[in-house]
């Protein structure tokens, strides 16, 4: 059985939209087409990369997510922080001073999502060795790569690592401490301050768990401007929290590339960047690539740091992490007890609740549920394709030409949408060229026809 | 339906072009997953093959609802003893081969488990024909 329900955390602001296709270009998936002068989404094909949301020149594509004001519901409400956030700042900025900042926006505590990796990271190790499980074994870390599994490779579904990513496990970690502490659940906001589009579409539509603990989600973007502005307007008045990290080296880089497969044991591969994943998994699939233990992939170049929601340069925010790793390293042999000492408590109820469902496909590329109906529209697909140009440029609104032929026979498309068939029709007067204007329009949008000179 | 693809022998580069493509036209079919898994394993080794051993061959690939025929022949050395180059760990491939990453000498057995049904026959000095056949209906495990 395959699951239907998902909820995906960009959306195409209609009126703000131009249609002009950038869009639809770096769509991995080619989920996205231009039709009435806007950009639509396939939402089966969709994984939440975020691809779209950085080409598009008006911001018409935006992430959905809690209204700031919504923390203010809770008298609790944490701030769960991701390492890659502090990577976002000016490096005289230090941890504890951003981390007050958070507080003086209203959130009541600060919790690092990371904490949990040394919790989690021995339970990684004893799921990749117990030897049940289907080889490699694919971390759950980022979620655009297990929808991104769903959707393009429903063979791989069994290979995706049943365990919480570190952000669930914080999460439950987190709540927890503070019902122990006596606060009532019903007090208690978790707000989960995110880098990325497809953690957000993780939560609202979690993939192998019944619901999150998440309870909001706030843009990492949206974060960085608000604690930058109360910075230059107000200066840091008290830094409150003086307190040591909760991050250990090794937890600190886990959302960078190679952070997860530098500490699992085995043949461990890390590769990042939705299209080098897909390579790759196709040679999985074939087993064309095989004996490989673990592997971690992430969605964005350079991991969590190249989330489409973090403001500052990729490049830069990894290097603010490695050198905050290393001076961590070198405080950790002067401390008494590991930093992480208060999740270390908590580790055999964290570990009891680390399992996940297994994770159901969601093809996007069958053409039909009935094989033989799938054939026939395949031999139809086969066809229409002898007849377009095979250039791929995207004039008749959708990606490539197979993309147009695949539309074609499952009636979202009609040939005369592609330019070459309408010149073609024009010669052989079987169109009319107001009628091809007409189509063109339809696609498009009118205003793409009329002087321009601001174009984005 | 029919597909035809050329494989080149000594192009190991682009071994594994056919069964991407063909990987492609079953997900679009519908077929069940691990059926999926058995057909593209099967005819990429058997692609692997044709480059390691032959000088050019065709692959002729037939699918309706019931089945898949998947039919590599090569120009090419031949086999001479079928049942020996059948053995699990038997291998000819050269040294530079091996190198690369094939040439185990698990192909032909990897193949034949993989398949429903598997038919090579040989002319030593001329080429090898290989057929594999796998059905589309059967639940899978």
């Amino acid at each position: 059985m395959e699951s239907k329900f998902f909820h995906h955390a960009l959306k195409i602001l209609r009126d703000v939209c131009i249609g002009c296709s950038h869009c639809m270009r770096v769509c991995p998936t080619e989920a996205l087409r231009v039709k009435d002068g806007k950009a639509i989404l396939y939402e089966d094909r969709c994984v939440d990369c975020g691809e779209c949301f950085r080409v598009c020149p008006v911001n018409a594509i935006i992430i959905e997510q809690d209204d700031f004001s919504k923390i203010f519901g809770y008298k609790h409400r944490v701030a769960l922080v991701p390492a890659v956030l502090m990577g976002q700042f000016p490096e005289d900025l230090s941890p504890s001073e951003i981390y007050s900042v958070l507080l003086e926006l209203g959130f009541t505590d600060v919790y690092e999502v990371e904490n949990s990796v040394e919790v989690l990271v021995d339970e990684v190790n004893a799921y990749v060795s117990d030897g049940k499980h289907e080889r490699p074994i694919i971390s759950s870390f980022c979620p655009a790569i297990i929808r991104l599994i769903q959707v393009k490779f429903p063979s791989l579904v069994d290979n995706i690592m049943l365990l919480r990513p570190p952000l669930d496990v914080s999460a439950h970690y987190c709540k927890k401490q503070l019902m122990d502490k006596g606060i009532a659940e019903e007090e208690i906001g978790i707000f989960y301050i995110t880098p990325c589009a497809a953690k957000i579409a993780a939560i609202k539509s979690p993939v192998g768990e019944d619901n999150s603990e998440v309870t909001g989600v706030i843009n990492m973007d949206l974060i960085y401007n608000r604690v930058l502005r109360t910075l230059k307007q107000k200066g840091l008045e008290t830094c409150v929290l003086p307190e040591k990290t909760s991050l250990t080296e090794r937890s600190i880089l886990w959302s960078l590339t190679n952070g997860e497969a530098a500490h699992v044991k085995g043949r461990c591969m890390a590769i990042d960047e939705i299209h080098n994943v897909i390579e790759f998994l196709e040679k999985i699939e074939s087993e064309e690539i095989t004996d490989i233990d673990f592997l971690e992939l992430r969605a964005c170049d350079e991991s969590c740091a190249g989330g489409v929601l973090a403001a500052g340069n990729r490049f830069l925010t990894v290097e603010k992490l490695r050198s905050r790793a290393a001076n961590i390293k070198a405080e950790e042999e002067t401390l008494p007890d590991p930093s992480w000492k208060d999740i270390a408590e908590y580790k055999g109820f964290l570990s009891s609740m680390l399992a996940i469902h297994p994770v159901k496909p969601r093809s996007m590329l069958k053409l039909d549920e009935d094989m033989a109906k799938a054939m026939k529209k395949m031999e139809r697909v086969r066809r229409i394709m002898c007849f377009l140009p095979g250039i791929d440029c995207g004039t008749c609104g959708a990606p490539s030409c197979q993309a147009l032929a695949e539309d074609i026979v499952q009636g979202k498309a009609a040939i005369s949408h592609c330019i070459f068939i309408q010149r073609n029709m024009e010669q052989t007067r079987k169109l009319d060229p107001d009628h091809a204007y007409r189509i063109m329009e339809k696609i498009w949008g009118k205003d793409r026809f009329t002087k321009n000179c601001n174009k984005k | 339906m029919h597909f035809e693809y050329k494989v080149q022998g000594g192009d190991f580069a682009r071994a594994g072009l056919a069964s991407s493509q063909v990987k492609k036209v079953l997900k679009q079919l519908n077929v069940d997953a691990k059926l999926i898994k058995r057909v593209v394993v099967a005819m990429y080794e058997a692609e692997v093959n044709v480059v390691a051993h032959a000088y050019q061959g065709t692959i002729n690939v037939d699918i309706d609802t019931e089945r898949i025929v998947m039919a590599f022949s090569d120009h090419g050395p031949g086999i001479p003893d079928i049942p020996l180059a059948m053995q699990r760990g038997y291998s000819t491939a050269s040294p530079v081969v091996r190198e690369m990453g094939f040439g185990a000498g698990m192909g032909l057995p990897n193949i034949q488990s993989n398949a429903d049904e598997f038919k090579i026959t040989s002319v030593v000095g001329k080429g090898t024909n290989l057929e594999i056949i796998v059905y589309l209906n059967v639940p899978q495990e």
